[in-house]
């Protein structure tokens, strides 16, 4: 009776805050609930009939569960927390949205995950990755790892654990868990040919000894081993095999799971988002969905909002906006760039430093933008760091007047579409709130629409 | 000219962008006709004492607890360097190791390299946040230095150590004795990265030069001056950042 009640006012946030125009309301209601009673959010997912989902991972939890929804959504009511409000209250908004719903499926921040699993059992859970992203924010890698451990020693028997065996760091979480689905990389000739300079954990969580690496795939993401003491990568169940990386066209590989094995062509471009389908995959293997569903779901995948999108803006050309966070997405928007049929001669690239960014920009330093700088004839920095990023550019060893200066986002986009050929693409590498302003602008100018207005 | 540049343990400190301070000294050297050599100095390895310039830089918890017991063992190594005229700079975790010990959050006392006259111990809060520093190298000429911190440890400076330089905004070296870093004649220590040297070159040029004085009678070179014109509107925009939003929890 008293849910009820406090679903009523909540609710009521909801449509206010809407109404008002500060873009969508996504948290409020829930930091409401949360304020009226604590126990409400454990009420509400557990009368799920089918219960919930949750997905986290420092890179790719919002593609990986765009795929799963699309998966789970077949047949099925699904509450999604789509907009990226990731953190408890995002948490709390979505199920107090869920009524009616089968099943709730929750992408969730990195650092918010133990907080979200002490009040909610999971029918399964992703643990996708951990990169080291922004570190003013959340303190070290390990501390937050550390934490995730905690969290898995006390969950339930019953909540299936979906592990991304490929890193180090969780490989072994899965071991000795009943029900468990790890999942994983295995084609050698997609790996790197050293761990990147960007790669977090070279060492092993158990003896401290550098791992030896048969592959190496994305950042610290692959085939390891310790030397030292044996740990090593778990046997994957679910697997992509033969992965050819298409550039920004997108990706195929053989889907390999307990149930059979079958080839996808993934729409997303890059290993990383095979990476995403293959967490997608695992995750509905684990909550029974069949192998033909797997893949329908992942061919017809839509990309994430903003974070790989094709906007044409005119006279034949295409702005894509490819969303750049940490060393480690860095990294794999760049070699996807230069997989394809025609490394780009241009690109615009902007970093921001506020909050949702990372205040603290050093990380441009630790991304192999290499490549990039030996393909490219002109480099457009833009964002509140434009000169920071124009260093790394200079430094990095591209000509002073190869690259352009222009801090305000508008007039970068401005300029870099005129440097762009009619019927040309224009790469954009932006931050996230770098990513959210240049879509406003597009939003402005009727290339594209916001993306609450686009539900 | 040439210079040879000894970086310790790059395989394991090298977060907050180590690299970006490696490249702004290898290139404004180059960029005035100065070859440099950059070496790896490894666990085990011994310190070269053809290094003209030492690097430390920083790691998570793991990687620095891996280093700190070869760290004290370098101890002499470093100090017969110094003391032939190489210079040194040790950022972050480098500059904690590089003092007489590290108590850590447990209270367990760790020992250092005892080569800067400070010592660390672990707070509850990081201190993290864009920070601004006055600096006076060479007497009468203050200059500014503008970074990131991001650091559990307080560190204290012994009684007449010379610290790096004097908080303008920011945490520093404990968020209460308003100095920042330390400074014991051509080396140098600091929690500042971000990474440090491309928005602050003032201080790569006086590290390139006094990592030369050496081979140029025991007085660092004049070097020739650079446009920077990029280099200082990064420098405002850091300064700007730590006024408005530095030494914060
Ligand atoms: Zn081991």
């Amino acid at each position: 009776m008293r849910l009820t009640c406090e679903i009523a006012v909540a609710q009521a946030v909801g449509a206010l805050s809407r109404r008002s125009g500060r873009g969508g309301g996504t948290t409020l209601p829930g930091k409401v609930l949360l304020r009226l009673d604590d126990g409400a959010v454990t009420r509400l997912a557990a009368r799920l009939p089918e219960g919930v989902a949750i997905v986290s991972a420092t890179n790719g939890k919002t593609t990986t569960s765009a795929l799963a929804a699309r998966i789970l959504g077949e047949g099925r009511l699904l509450c999604h927390n789509a907009s990226g409000a990731n953190l408890l209250s995002g948490v709390a908004s979505t199920l107090l949205d869920s009524r009616g719903s089968d099943m709730a499926l929750l992408e969730v921040d990195e650092a918010a995950l133990p907080e979200v699993l002490r009040r909610i059992e999971p029918r399964a859970l992703v643990l996708g990755n951990l990169f080291r992203d922004q570190l003013d924010r959340y303190g070290e890698l390990e501390s937050l790892a550390t934490a995730w451990r905690a969290a898995v020693r006390v969950l339930p028997a019953s909540t299936r654990l979906v592990v991304n065996a490929d890193d180090p760091v969780l490989g072994n979480l899965a071991a000795g868990r009943a029900g468990s689905v790890t999942y994983g990389v295995d084609d050698p000739a997609q790996a790197r040919p050293s761990l990147q300079h960007a790669a977090d954990s070279k060492y092993c969580v158990s003896c401290g000894a550098p791992y030896d690496y048969a592959a190496a795939y994305v950042g610290h993401l692959g085939d390891y081993r310790c030397p030292s003491c044996g740990n090593t990568r778990p046997p994957l169940q679910v697997a992509a095999r033969s992965v050819r990386l298409d550039g920004l066209e997108g990706a195929c590989f053989d889907l390999v799971t307990p149930a059979g094995t079958c080839p996808v062509r993934l729409p997303l471009p890059g290993l990383y988002n095979v990476y995403n389908a293959l967490a997608a995959a695992a995750l509905c293997h684990a909550l029974d969905t069949p192998l033909a569903a797997l893949v329908a779901g992942l061919e017809s995948a839509l990309p994430a909002w903003g974070r790989f999108e094709r906007i044409a803006v005119g006279d034949g050309k295409t702005v894509t906006l490819l969303l750049v966070k940490n060393p480690a997405g860095a990294n794999e928007a760049v070699r996807t760039l230069l997989s394809g049929a025609e490394p780009p001669k241009l690109a615009l690239v902007a970093l921001n430093d506020q909050t949702a960014d990372g205040r603290d920009v050093s990380w441009i330093w630790d991304v192999d933008y290499e490549p990039l700088l030996a393909v490219a004839d002109r480099l457009v920095a833009s964002g509140d760091r434009a000169a920071e990023l124009a260093l790394r550019f200079r430094y990095g060893g591209m000509a002073e007047d190869a690259v352009e200066v222009v801090p305000a986002l508008e007039e970068a986009l401005d300029r870099a579409l005129a440097l762009t050929p009619a019927g040309g693409e224009l790469v954009v590498l932006p931050t996230y709130t770098a990513m959210l302003a240049l879509r406003r602008i597009l939003a402005a100018r009727g290339h594209v629409r916001n993306f609450w207005d686009a539900a | 000219m040439k210079l040879v540049l000894g970086h310790l343990y790059p395989e394991y400190l090298n977060i907050y962008a180590d690299r970006g301070n490696i490249a702004v000294l290898t290139q404004r050297a180059a960029w005035r006709g100065i070859e440099v050599e950059v070496l790896a100095i490894g666990l085990g390895d011994a310190v070269p004492a053809r290094a003209d310039l030492l690097y430390v830089g920083g790691g998570q918890d793991r990687e620095q607890a891996l280093v700190a017991p070869d760290m004290a063992a370098k101890a002499e190594g470093l100090r017969s360097s110094l003391d032939a005229g190489a210079a040194l700079l040790a950022v972050c975790g480098g500059y904690q190791l590089l003092g007489r010990s590290y108590v850590d959050a447990a209270g367990a006392l760790l020992p250092g390299a005892g080569i800067l006259p400070l010592h660390t111990e672990a707070g509850r809060r990081r201190l993290i946040g864009d920070v601004l520093l006055e600096c006076e190298l060479e007497p009468g000429s203050p200059r500014t230095l503008a970074g990131f911190e991001n650091h559990a440890g307080r560190t204290l400076l012994d009684e007449g150590a010379l610290p790096l330089g004097r908080v303008l905004a920011g945490f520093g070296n404990d968020g209460q004795s308003g100095f920042e870093g330390c400074r014991l004649g051509r080396a140098l220590g600091t929690y500042l990265h971000g990474p440090l040297l491309p928005r602050n070159p003032w201080l790569a040029d006086w590290l390139i030069a006094e990592a030369l004085a050496r081979q140029n009678g025991g007085v660092p070179p004049q070097l020739a001056p650079l446009g920077d014109a990029l280099e200082s509107a990064a420098h405002d925009v850091a300064a700007r950042r730590a006024r408005e939003r530095g030494g914060r929890f």
